[in-house]
């Protein structure tokens, strides 16, 4: 993996470092004689680096934990294991009381616009809340502060005494993103922001992401299982499969030569906007059982779906690095990597889950 | 399932002996001279010594408490100060009055309540469910010892008066001499509990009700043409009643309050009555040894309730 | 660019829309007025004193009682009719209304007042906190109230009081167990993790977050508290255990009505009158702020039902 971590304090250019994190759930199970371990693997021993002002994208299906992944950055989960490193600062066990000035530097817009705003507080005070509970600014100049970061985000400041429930979808996101600035975070986590929205209002909110990003000097962990959003707004990707990461490569890269069979998967279902190509594609479809995050398969977890797994990919689980001849910033985890140009086509996976 | 039940049985006995300490702890550990009060005010110094030893007063309180706790579970719940009488005894023979009241209560509530409110949900907004809904409120609204005093009067006193004595209050004759006699002093008092409570499960039944008629299972056991009758008896019904079950659990203790205020108004000899004049006598191990009994009851009504509500509903084990 | 707030609708909060919806509940309404007359009379008790020129405790034993010792009916004089002891029933029944709605009110509110913060802080804590506090509310719930009451006057005798902490301590678990329910759904909201998120303390999140959403639950549980409390002061006081007589109290009115029910069915039908008329006022009150504030549960609106998942 590229990126130093910084061991004496040093500003480098990795913000956030994720270390061999794991996050597991104990599931309550619905039977009477349970098994001890009804355990949720969410997110299983991940590693991934997010550089200063890059715009780092987390992909995958529902249930892959990215998720999961983001609240673990930004300590809204307890790790199970592995650790956190903030600007150079181990966060992964700190107390709330020392996470206290770590929280200003980092922040999340969510996914739903209608269950992130408190429908019976008016929205000034949303937004005005960050100042508040810092308590960096008080009465008329956290009004100001507030209108200021109104206008920012593109919403009428003189509404700032309206309740959510007047506003639509997409106004909603925007005060999200106003209530996240407030602090101006260095780490912005974005979980799915546009995926509730109309897709003409979701242009409107990613470029409106991209703008604060560059006046602001945002560090983005966009998280979405929508490709053809990612594509657009980031440098980076790391694409999720059932709580691991199976490869991570620049945006361009990462598009016109996936690795990983699964990153083909997904790339080939994608809806194309350009007619051009639209008549070359085919889509992988992909056969098999859907895993459960309750029991993985063992060795790489993509085997019981993969076309091209062998009996080495069920016992040995592939690590993430350079494959074929790859720049070293792209990272695949798979014994046997598509080349380029090189796509499955509908086929039975080569070794089902027994 | 077993394991549930365990885990209720233990935590009922638990809350008996949270009851039980309560209750010693309000009757010794408070009042400063409990021989005092036994003893009356003008008593001299050495009966009020006399009284103390036989009361266990003068050893420390802690050893007093495992004392009381021991005869507890011997089943000694200690003896009247006026007659010196076991209360056991006298327990043993006011229970059978109030468990015929509230009984007798429950079922004619449920039945009532049930009742009116299936009426009230499949005649939805007619005049019926207006009525019964109306008439619900009023119920409600009305305390239980009222019922019971208009019952007297209208129902007992007007009669008379016109020269049928069909329900005359103030006596008790046991199931097992003769049920008629039984039932027949018994059915006012069963009213004013029942007419009360009946109103709220009216209302209870009625919104459960309405909630299943319109779920999608129902409307499909429609369409294949099973009767509206069998609709809502065999379907809906089933449904509601889970509701209706939590609820009953919940308010087994409110019978006891219930049959309490009922002995008194129609003056029945039961262990409402008996607590209440115990109270103006300041007869303390009555008072002690009834709270403890009903509570034990209640818990134990609630304890059946929620095993019933579990084999009924198998999610309820979970918790 | 400014994105406009959606223009041609009344901008109105949920508060708002909830007491239009009140304004236009005729019975609730009428019962709202009820209740202001309650008050009223409450307070100009002593004004019924003078203009009738009767206490509340006097005994009119000559002009009040009948030959035989019997009260007597309403008439210009004393116009509910009097007590067995010759005491003026409307004077009574007035001075009465004050025990009702004080107890009432106090006994509700400081009941809700426990059972919201319980609830809220076993809610929100989860674990050991929410066990603890959650067994307590258990117990509450299973204990029989009247009993307790009797044993706990046995030893420190009737008063106001007494009547009032008995009744609150019978009444905030139920608040409690509904609040806990609500704040554990509410918990799970994006806007709650926000918070966290950006560093608010616990106190912060149970009392800006949470509690402005249980709010409506919790209005609507204090109307449905107080007739419950009005009822059981009423038979607290009619088995003796509450006010100390001669203070009069609906109850202990009705309690003394036993013994004349034959001969003055006046005794037992005013104050009685009284009880249900309150009690009811304060149902209806209630069952119309249910309806304002929530009102996907009326069950009888013209709107077509929906089964809400």
């Amino acid at each position: 993996m590229t990126g130093r971590i910084s061991r004496d304090g040093a500003k480098s250019d990795v913000l956030v470092s994720i270390e061999h994190v794991v996050k597991e759930f104990k599931v309550r199970s619905a039977r009477l004689f349970a098994r001890t371990k009804d355990i949720v693997h969410a997110v299983s021993d991940v590693t991934l680096d997010i550089r200063r002002g890059e715009t780092l994208a987390l992909v995958g299906e529902t249930g892959c934990g990215k998720s999961t992944l983001a609240r673990c950055v930004v300590r809204l989960h307890d790790l199970t294991s592995g650790r956190i490193i903030f600007d150079g600062q181990d966060i992964s066990s700190a107390s709330e009381r020392a996470m206290r000035p770590v929280r200003r530097r980092m922040q999340m817009i969510f996914q739903d616009p209608y269950g992130s705003l408190n429908p019976r507080r008016r929205v000034g005070s949303i937004i005005g809340d960050p100042f508040e509970i810092h308590d960096l600014a008080r009465g008329d100049e956290r009004i100001r502060q507030v209108r200021h970061l109104m206008e920012l985000v593109g919403l009428n400041p003189e509404h700032l005494n309206r309740f959510p429930g007047d506003f639509s979808g997409g106004q909603r996101q925007r005060v999200g993103i106003a209530r996240a600035l407030a602090l101006r975070p260095d780490l912005m986590v974005c979980d799915e922001p546009v995926s509730a929205l109309d897709v003409s209002i979701q242009a409107q909110i990613l470029n409106l992401l991209g703008d604060l990003q560059e006046e602001l000097g945002l560090t983005y962990l966009f998280i979405s299982h929508d490709l053809s959003v990612v594509r657009h707004v980031s440098d980076r990707v790391a694409v999720m499969y059932l709580g691991t990461v199976v490869e991570v490569a620049p945006v361009h890269a990462l598009y016109t030569h996936p690795r990983h069979p699964y990153t083909n998967a997904l790339l080939s279902a994608m809806p194309i906007r350009a007619a051009e190509r639209a008549g070359d594609r085919t889509e992988v479809i992909l056969a098999g059982d859907p895993p459960s995050p309750m029991d993985p398969p063992s060795g790489c977890r993509f085997h019981p779906r993969c076309p091209r797994a062998q009996a080495r990919c069920a016992i040995e689980t592939p690590v993430l690095t350079r494959r074929l001849h790859d720049a070293s910033e792209h990272v695949t985890a798979c014994h046997f990597p598509l080349a380029d140009g090189e796509s499955l086509v509908s086929e039975a996976p080569a070794m089902a889950l027994s | 399932m077993i394991r549930f039940a365990v885990r209720r049985l233990a935590w009922s006995l638990a809350v008996v002996w949270f009851v039980a300490t309560s209750v010693f702890a309000i009757y010794f550990a408070v009042p400063r001279d409990v021989a005092r009060l036994v003893a009356g005010s003008r008593a001299s110094e050495q009966t009020l010594m006399l009284v103390r030893k036989r009361l266990g007063l003068d050893q420390p309180v802690r050893v007093q408490y495992v004392q009381f706790l021991m005869r507890l579970a011997h089943g000694d719940l200690g003896q009247s100060f006026q007659t010196q009488e076991a209360v056991t005894t006298i327990v043993a023979r006011d229970l059978p009055v109030t468990t015929s009241l509230a009984l007798g209560a429950s079922v004619l509530w449920l039945v009532i309540g049930v009742g009116a409110g299936t009426i009230a949900a499949t005649r939805r907004r007619s005049r019926s469910d207006r009525a019964i809904n109306t008439v619900a409120m009023a119920f409600y609204s009305m305390p239980t010892f009222l019922v019971g005093q208009l019952l007297l009067f209208f129902l007992f006193y007007q009669l008379y008066v016109a020269g049928y004595e069909l329900f005359p209050p103030g006596s008790y004759v046991p199931f097992t001499e003769s049920p008629l006699q039984w039932a027949r002093f018994l059915i006012l008092p069963w009213a004013s509990i029942a007419l009360v409570s009946a109103a709220t499960y009216s209302r209870l039944t009625r919104g459960a009700m309405l909630d299943v008629l319109h779920e999608d299972y129902i409307r499909t056991a429609r369409s294949k043409g099973i009767s509206e009758h069998r609709v809502t008896i065999y379907h809906a019904l089933r449904s509601a009643l889970t509701p209706v079950v939590s609820q009953f659990g919940i308010d087994v203790g409110s019978l006891m309050g219930g049959a309490i205020v009922t002995e008194v108004v129609f003056g029945l000899p039961g262990l409402g009555r008996e607590a209440v004049q115990a109270i103006a006598n300041q007869d303390l191990p009555i008072i002690m040894g009834i709270t403890i009994l009903s509570a034990a009851l209640v818990v134990a009504a609630n304890l059946v309730v929620d095993v019933l509500q579990a084999v009924m509903d198998p999610r309820v084990r979970l918790e | 660019m400014t994105a406009g707030v959606k223009a041609d609708i009344r901008v109105r909060g949920p508060w708002t829309l909830a007491l239009e919806r009140l304004r236009n509940d005729k019975a609730g309404k009428v019962a709202a007025l009820v209740i202001c007359a309650l008050v009223l009379l409450a307070l100009l008790a002593p004004l019924f004193s003078r203009l009738t020129g009767h206490g509340p405790a006097e005994q009119f034993l000559d002009i009040g009682l009948s030959p035989e010792g019997v009260p007597t009916g309403p008439s210009r004089r004393f116009l509910l009719g009097t007590d067995g002891l010759g005491r003026d029933l409307l004077v009574r029944i007035v001075y009465g209304t004050r025990v009702s709605l004080l107890v009432g009110l106090l006994a509700s509110g400081t009941a809700v007042l426990v059972g919201t913060v319980v609830g809220i802080a076993a809610g929100w804590y989860g674990g050991v906190v929410d066990r603890i506090l959650s067994r307590a509310m258990d117990v509450f719930l299973a204990l029989p109230f009247l009993v307790f009451a009797l044993a706990l006057v046995a030893v420190v005798g009737s008063s106001l009081t007494i009547s009032v902490t008995v009744i609150a301590m019978f009444s905030w678990a139920s608040v409690g167990r509904i609040v806990r329910a609500e704040t554990l759904s509410i918990r799970e909201h994006a806007y709650v993790q926000a918070a966290r998120l950006l560093g608010a303390s616990h106190a912060r999140i149970m009392f800006i977050e949470i509690l402005p959403n249980v709010a409506a639950t919790v209005i609507v549980y204090t109307t449905l508290l107080i007739p419950g409390a009005i009822v059981a002061e009423a038979t607290l006081s009619f088995l003796g255990l509450s006010v100390v007589p001669p203070a009069p109290s609906w109850g202990n009115i009705l309690s003394d009505a036993m013994a004349y029910y034959r001969v003055a069915w006046w005794f037992i039908f005013f104050p009685g009158a009284a009880l249900v008329v309150s009690t009811l006022a304060f149902n209806i009150l209630g069952d119309s702020v249910r309806d304002a504030l929530d009102p996907k549960l009326d069950h009888d609106s013209g709107a077509a039902h929906e089964a809400t998942p």
